[in-house]
């Protein structure tokens, strides 16, 4: 089942010319700078605005096609803004039930007390809106779209607004959105570390137009993603975390693959673990005696030019999956890489995605 | 010390129901035109803007000379009614209550506009998301967030209506019992030379001004209500 929209708009200072079909299995995002249709596509979907030249397919119910136009009250989708938008004259509780209460039964999937413990808002129903955080209105927000149960929610840059205590507090809340209320989620976003974290596939959107649709692997497999405008390439590893040793080292298993860094925080059993290029150093023999925790064979598979005199080393690793590594052209000449040679890649630091 | 006349009396219920009448048959009739006139930006919407905000500009007598032609047996309104076999509308209640629905008309528009544009799209959209349908939305979300307007156009509406004068005696003429209100009593009162009893009915209307300016004021928060041409 997919999301097609098309689109031909004029807008004031640009033109929105989409014609593509967005996945709806998990989270889907669509990633571009601000000012370039992200909104307008999403206000499209939606059927906030109705554009003449524009047609939006939901797997197979038709939203909007020539003349025919079902109106957004009707789409069943749950937004959730950039700003809080919680209805001010309403309590905390009112918001929350505005959409259940507007479900007609059988279409019911979600019941509020589940979605009141699922999201953490039990403390929050005894206050006044104008008293809580912009974290918590944004769970609030989430927990308000999820009761009206959606076949689609569309999410528009629900964390910029967030400072980072409050980003940290209710991303693994929309992480689960997808795979526990069973929503398709379309998440539109300017910041990569979101997208990394977040998404399964991802639509690079610049100048009003869809330049392509990726799973999140294929747009992380290549050195000039716009995902790395601005921290350069970076790997995006799946895996699981495992409980820290008494080193204070958490493992973090991906495949076969085993990385250990310093997190005491718990396990989890769905982690992304982010590494950035430039934090990959090569070394033609197995290191021995060097404090650098984790090293891993790979075999090189392409060595692209990047900027400045540096170059890109991409290498895959045992278990199938790539690895990038930034190195200078001038390393790259002196270690006489090529495709095919099998190196070790010396990894200084890795991030979670948390 | 009040000691009004029977005429007085009658007067007052007069002008009570003039008020009354009009407030709700302008908050019927103001409420979809401010929606309107709040949803957007037009040249249309200028217009009809302008149109609205006439009366705050015009002279009473502009306003009364031309309903009382259209409204009388020879205009196109009244002749249109004799013909159907009903009577013309010169001074008549009917008649003033069309010139005072007119007159008000920015006094219940304004607010209203104001108050709908505060609130924002936002909260409209947000409830479309949730199920909600035009009717809908318009009860849960539009009426109480613009309830302060409607306490403010409403309060304006009547108090204005209150104080009106050239328009009702243009239309109307001063039949008691009929078109005969408060505002021409009082100045029946003192071209008969009546002080005393002109005093009377102008120290009532007074009073009944600034209570009804004084709820206003409550209401809004202590900001001046926002009428302009």
């Amino acid at each position: 089942m997919t999301l097609k929209v098309s689109a031909s708009v004029q807008y004031p200072n640009f033109t929105l010319e989409v014609n593509t079909a967005l996945p709806t299995q998990g989270v889907t995002a669509v990633f571009g700078r601000s000012g370039c249709g992200k909104t307008s596509l999403l206000r499209i979907i939606a059927g906030i605005e109705r554009c003449a030249n524009a047609e939006v397919r939901f797997g197979d119910d038709i939203w909007q096609s020539g003349r025919h136009f079902l109106p957004l009250e009707r789409r069943r989708i749950g937004l959730v803004f950039q700003e809080a938008s919680l209805l001010p004259h309403l309590g905390v509780r009112d918001n929350l039930l505005y959409g259940y209460q507007r479900t007609p039964k059988h279409l019911r999937r979600l019941e509020p007390d589940t979605a009141i413990e699922q999201l953490g808002l039990e403390p929050l129903l005894q206050r006044k809106i104008d008293q809580l955080s912009g974290g918590e209105r944004q769970r609030i927000a989430l927990g308000r779209a999820l009761l009206s149960s959606p076949q689609l929610l569309l999410l528009d840059e629900p964390l910029s607004a967030l400072d980072a205590p409050s980003k940290r507090d209710i991303l693994p809340y929309i992480e689960r959105l997808a795979s526990n209320f069973g929503v398709p989620v379309v998440y539109v976003s300017h910041a990569a570390g979101e997208i990394e974290r977040l998404a399964d596939h991802v639509a690079f959107m610049r100048d009003g137009q869809i330049d392509a649709v990726e799973t999140l692997e294929q747009a992380l497999a290549r050195p000039d993603s716009p995902l790395f405008h601005d921290e350069g390439p970076a790997t995006v590893l799946h895996g699981e975390l495992h409980a820290t040793d008494n080193a204070g080292l958490a493992c973090f298993q991906s495949g076969s693959l085993t990385l250990r860094l310093p997190y005491s925080r718990g396990t989890m059993p769905r982690a992304r673990l982010r590494i950035r290029a430039r934090d990959v150093s090569l070394a033609l023999d197995p290191p021995t005696r060097i404090s650098i925790l984790n090293h891993l064979p790979m075999r090189i598979q392409a060595i692209r030019p990047a900027c400045e005199g540096r170059v890109v080393v991409e290498g895959r690793l045992a278990d199938g999956q790539l690895l990038l590594s930034e190195i200078s052209q001038w390393s790259c000449q002196e270690l006489e890489l090529t495709t095919g040679t099998l190196i070790y890649a010396l990894i200084k630091a890795v991030s979670l995605l948390d | 010390m009040l000691t009004l006349s029977p005429e007085d009396w009658t007067a007052i219920g007069v002008t009570l129901r003039l008020c009354l009448f009009t407030t709700l048959i302008l908050l019927v009739i103001g409420t979809p035109i401010a929606l309107w006139l709040a949803a957007g930006n037009s040249r249309l919407r200028s217009v009809v803007q302008a149109l609205v905000a006439l009366p705050l500009v015009l002279p009473p007598t502009v306003l009364g000379f031309y309903l009382l032609l259209a409204l009388g047996p020879q205009g196109w309104i009244g002749g249109t009614l004799q013909r159907l076999g009903l009577d013309h509308l010169a001074f008549t209640f009917t008649g003033i209550l069309i010139g005072s629905v007119i007159y008000s008309l920015p006094f219940t528009v304004q607010p209203l506009q104001q108050a709908f544009r505060q609130a924002g799209r936002r909260p409209l959209e947000v409830a479309a998301s949730l199920g909600a349908g035009p009717l809908d939305r318009f009860c849960s979300i539009t009426l109480p967030l613009a309830r302060n307007g409607f306490v403010i156009a409403a309060t304006l509406t009547f108090a204005h209506t209150l104080g009106e004068f050239g328009v009702i005696l243009m239309i109307g003429g001063s039949i008691p019992g009929e078109t005969h209100v408060l505002s021409t009593t009082i100045f029946s009162h003192a071209e008969a030379m009546n002080y005393a009893a002109a005093h009377r009915l102008s120290l009532l209307l007074i009073g009944a001004a600034f209570a009804v300016l004084f709820v206003v004021y409550l209401a809004n928060g202590r900001r001046p209500p926002v009428v302009q041409p």
